[in-house]
């Protein structure tokens, strides 16, 4: 996993709360067995005016204009403004590969279905919660800013506004130390051998039907 | 100290150890595996050379792409012939080949929606922590299961090392209190739990469901409504166990037999939250108050009765709220104040692994029994959630019920609850569907979705729109 310290980057903003992961990566998708790839198909429904399947050249289909990502302010956008619940649904973990094989290394919002929130971390995203109203300030400074660009520490744990403003962000300890070392999960517990192996032994003891 | 919750003892039991902050390493007895979130995860094992750590702790099957068509009607005999498609269960079965993890392929009368099958075959035990790469997968906490849905990831992390990396949820019960009415099925609660509590109102807990209602209820139905806790934002759902989950596990293939058995059942009477435990949330919800429910939205919360109007943005305060309906009302091509028993529809779907049990079956076939599809419903389709849930449909002559009325009868798999395979709704179509999410273009895009019950499906099926269940009798 690539890791995560600091960035600065365009803000687009998805102003529609319960976003789910059907909207950010539609099922016919889904049927690769690849995880890289899946980024001309980002909110595919919403995103084009025709019918998207595997295999096709997104780049010679009908963009619906009306669609915030395909305005021209937000194109080179890295950092991804939502609502209340984003991430809700299936826990495709196919979601969070297509917001960075768009580009997005952060997302900000007020809050996240669990196992989204969860899938992003493995991914090298680093999914911000703020206040809903700190949220609702943003939306209006991106509007009406064209180019309104944040700067997010991971270490620090702070957003920085364009005017200088510090935003304080909480983020559990540990994820954050895999995320500014890139760290590899499965590496990681397998440093705990042996209280697996212990575990497993008592627990064959208490509870043999289960082995 | 105060008791615990049923949530904390499986907890307790599971953690392999504690780091300082509070994360822990938690032990996964059942690994369930399905074609979508599996190939990723097998390729990161081979590439770092890593072998399954407990190769009998998993169980495969594919269901989300499988073809559900009749075999006479060129269905899954000829194989899958969307190639993508194909390849994927193709690669799903090399995998469980190659690393000797038992699948159920899609020619064997086990196979099924995964979330049907393990449950059937006893590999869903009380006690359990299980996980499978689907946010269903909370289903198995019908039986006092630890069980929740998790990316491909955490697959391989499962895989590799049989444990995954967690932070203790809080504790939410949602009790029924009170017998529901007749008519008011396991389907109607769990919609109105998630319109009471909302889409997101169990985000970061685990909800154990209790009271009367809940108790009352079969297994089968049960699993129903732990299925749908994710839509209420719980990765998790659960209730406890009582001799009714004894009696659905004992003489499973994969229960415990003889001596373990009766070892296996003393430690599942402990499985229920001690009288003095303590929620950090508890949600009251009377059971003679739940009506037959049909959602009206593009969010499984956005649900009223059927003898309810579709709500009026206008009277909703809260301004993102109210623009997210009067988005949900467009897409849906409804308007505010709308009976929902005028409510036309094109297509009827029963199945998904929410109601595709033998249950649900028996409730579609009593109201499909001696009536006729209504002459605008293009499509009314009946998909079991697996091959042994078939048979047994089969044997009890539901088939022939559903066929006489007018509905397609298929072969298992998830069908068009997410139409990755070739069941799905066409552009502008309305649809009633026993599945679990009403998402936009969730049946295919530009669908749209009604969810209720399978009786209600039925219904809606033979009416032609929404129609209360308990007004048109058996």
């Amino acid at each position: 996993m690539e890791k995560f310290e600091k960035m600065t980057g365009l803000v687009a903003p998805m102003d529609r709360s319960n976003v789910d992961t059907d909207a950010i990566i539609p099922k016919q998708f889904l049927k690769s067995i690849k995880r890289s790839g899946f980024g001309p198909n980002l909110f595919d429904e919403w995103r084009y005016l025709d019918h998207g399947e595997p295999g096709i050249d997104n780049s010679v289909r009908p963009l619906n204009p009306d669609f915030v990502l395909n305005q021209p302010r937000y194109q080179g956008a890295s950092i991804l403004l939502a609502r209340e619940n984003f991430g809700c649904g299936s826990s495709r973990e196919h979601a969070p590969w297509a917001l960075l094989d768009y580009g997005f290394r952060v997302i900000i919002a007020p809050s996240y279905a669990d196992i989204f929130f969860n899938n992003c971390f493995k991914n090298g995203i680093l999914p911000i919660v703020l206040d809903a109203q700190v949220v609702d300030g943003l939306f209006q400074a991106v509007a009406a800013n064209e180019g309104y660009a944040l700067s997010v520490d991971l270490e620090a744990q702070t957003v920085i506004t364009p005017d200088g403003k510090s935003i304080a962000f909480d983020v559990e300890e540990f994820r954050q130390h895999c995320l500014l070392n890139g760290l590899d999960d499965i590496g990681l517990t397998l440093q705990h051998v042996d209280d697996i192996r212990v575990y497993e032994t008592r627990r064959k003891q208490e509870a043999p039907w289960l082995f | 100290m105060a008791g615990k919750t049923l949530y904390d003892k499986l907890w307790d039991a599971h953690v392999v150890r504690t780091q300082d902050d509070g994360t822990c390493l938690l032990y996964i007895d059942r690994h369930l595996v399905h074609e979508v979130t599996s190939p990723q995860a097998f390729e990161g094992l081979r590439l770092a050379g890593r072998k399954p750590w407990r190769v009998a702790a998993n169980l495969a099957t594919p269901d989300h792409n499988v073809p559900t068509t009749p075999p006479e009607n060129g269905g899954r005999a000829q194989g899958i012939t969307d190639p993508v498609a194909r390849l994927q269960v193709e690669t799903l079965d090399n995998n469980c080949d190659e690393f000797g993890i038992t699948e159920f392929k899609m020619d064997d009368i086990r196979q099924g929606i995964v979330h049907v099958i393990s449950p059937e075959q006893g590999a869903t035990l009380p006690g359990m922590t299980l996980v499978c790469g689907d946010s269903h997968t909370s289903t198995h906490g019908a039986l006092g299961a630890l069980a929740h849905g998790i990316g491909t990831s955490e697959v391989e992390h499962v895989l590799a090392t049989q444990c995954l990396i967690q932070r203790k949820s809080k504790n939410m019960l949602v009790s029924i209190d009170g017998a529901v009415g007749a008519g008011v099925t396991a389907k109607d609660i769990v919609l109105a739990v998630i319109g009471e509590i909302g889409t997101a109102g169990g985000t970061g807990y685990a909800i154990e469901f209790g009271g009367k209602g809940i108790r009352d209820l079969s297994i089968e139905g049960r699993m129903t409504v732990c299925n749908m806790a994710i839509e209420g934002g719980a990765r998790a759902g659960m209730v406890a166990v009582d001799q009714k989950t004894i009696d659905y596990v004992k003489g499973r293939p994969y229960a415990p037999t003889d001596g373990q058995w009766e070892m296996a059942v003393a430690a599942w009477r402990e499985l229920h939250s001690d009288d003095d435990a303590q929620f950090d949330h508890v949600v009251h919800i009377n059971g003679a108050d739940i009506q037959p429910q049909v959602t009206w939205g593009t969010s499984p919360e956005m649900v009223v009765p059927v003898d309810g109007r579709v709500p009026d943005p206008a009277q909703q305060d809260d301004a993102v709220k109210a623009d997210g309906m009067r988005a949900a009302l467009v897409y849906m091509g409804l308007e505010a104040n709308t009976p929902i028993n005028t409510i036309s529809i094109d297509k009827a779907f029963i199945g998904s692994c929410t109601n595709s049990r033998i249950e649900d079956l028996r409730a579609a076939a009593v109201v499909a029994k001696g009536r006729k599809v209504a002459d605008n419903v293009k499509l009314a389709m009946v998909v079991p959630g697996s091959g042994l849930v078939k048979a047994q449909a089969e044997k009890e002559g539901l088939d022939k019920i559903f066929i006489d009325a007018g509905f397609e009868w298929r072969e298992p798999g998830c069908s068009m609850c997410l139409a990755m395979n070739a069941d799905k709704l066409e552009p502008g179509e309305r649809c009633a569907s026993t599945s679990n999410r009403n998402f936009e273009g969730r049946q295919g895009q530009g669908g749209r979705t009604h969810l209720v019950s399978p009786a209600m499906a039925a219904a809606a099926a033979v009416a032609g729109h929404f129609v209360d269940v308990r007004e048109i009798g058996e």
